[in-house]
């Protein structure tokens, strides 16, 4: 299925990422209305206006639980953004690895402490203030950084046997063991270490 | 490109609030921010090392996170909270 995308990508009818194939069998936009906006980059506006907002959901909601479940949300949008950058693999071990297993890690221990302090989310002090202030000068001079990046051309992106296999598993895999073989190995014992570890803190009595 | 925005503005989501477990779920969210913009450019760049150093950022958060827990659970069974304003023994 291929889809004609204006404006988005030079000069090029690419190929939707595997799960979105089948989205559209007819093109959304058509080809002789240039300014109108591509399929993808509608969607990447829903999926980013929504990560946005739930990620302040995150840390606006006064309730843990609620936090966890707008993280939840996060992730998942997140995970669709992941989609839409040719990432299908990263995309989902995001949905395994956060939205399942770290989300679950999460709630588990909200709800063995039980924590109910209801007091309100964001308490004005001296240091909270500056540390708003601080995020806000952050915020803006990362801003003025992304507008300074030179615009690319994805030139590489029109190549379609390159585009087929990017981020794909088989690709993505063949890097990992080969190249990166050594890190691979060194996070596997980092993650041994880290259960160790957090059994022996946890723990009452050892 | 399109995902910077979405970037900082997470950041700021992510840097404002200091509060209990929820520090945590923040910093989650920083390391997804770091993510995003590793796959960013490497979409930009045709290059999949972006990748692969998002797959390393997704695990070492993992055992970020089950080490993080741990102490939360450690420092509320000795103290009974979790309010990081209430735990000050390292201030000087």
């Amino acid at each position: 299925m291929v889809v004609d995308v204006v404006g988005f990508l030079p000069h090029a009818t690419i190929h939707l990422p595997g799960p979105f194939r089948y989205l559209w069998l007819q093109p959304i936009c058509c080809a002789n209305s240039p300014p109108r906006m591509s399929p993808e980059q509608i969607l990447f506006w829903v999926f980013a206006v929504a990560t946005v907002f739930s990620a302040l959901g995150v840390v606006v909601l006064k309730n843990p639980i609620a936090s966890a479940m707008s993280l939840v949300a996060t992730f998942f949008f997140l995970a669709g953004i992941y989609v839409l950058l040719w990432a299908h693999t990263v995309a989902a071990l995001q949905v395994l690895v956060y939205a399942g297993a770290i989300m679950v890690l999460f709630l588990f221990v909200i709800m063995l402490l039980s924590i109910n302090d209801v007091g309100p989310a964001v308490q004005l002090s001296f240091s909270r203030l500056l540390g708003a202030v601080a995020t806000a000068a952050l915020l803006a001079a990362l801003v003025l950084a992304f507008r300074k990046l030179p615009t690319s051309d994805l030139a590489w992106a029109n190549d379609p046997a390159r585009l087929a296999s990017f981020g794909s598993i088989k690709e993505v895999g063949a890097i990992m063991y080969t190249q990166w073989l050594f890190p691979f190995e060194a996070v596997s014992l980092l993650l041994l270490v880290a259960i160790v570890g957090a059994v022996v803190v946890a723990k009452s009595r050892i | 490109m399109l995902a910077a925005a979405l970037f900082c503005i997470g950041m700021l989501g992510v840097l404002v609030r200091r509060n209990a477990l929820v520090v945590f779920m923040c910093i989650e969210l920083m390391l997804n921010a770091a993510n995003l913009t590793f796959l960013a450019f490497a979409r930009d760049r045709g290059d999949m090392t972006g990748h692969i150093s998002a797959f390393f950022i997704i695990a070492v958060a993992a055992a970020e996170a089950a080490v993080g827990l741990a102490i939360v659970i450690a420092v509320f069974r000795s103290r009974g909270t979790v309010n990081i304003e209430e735990i000050q023994t390292m201030k000087h």
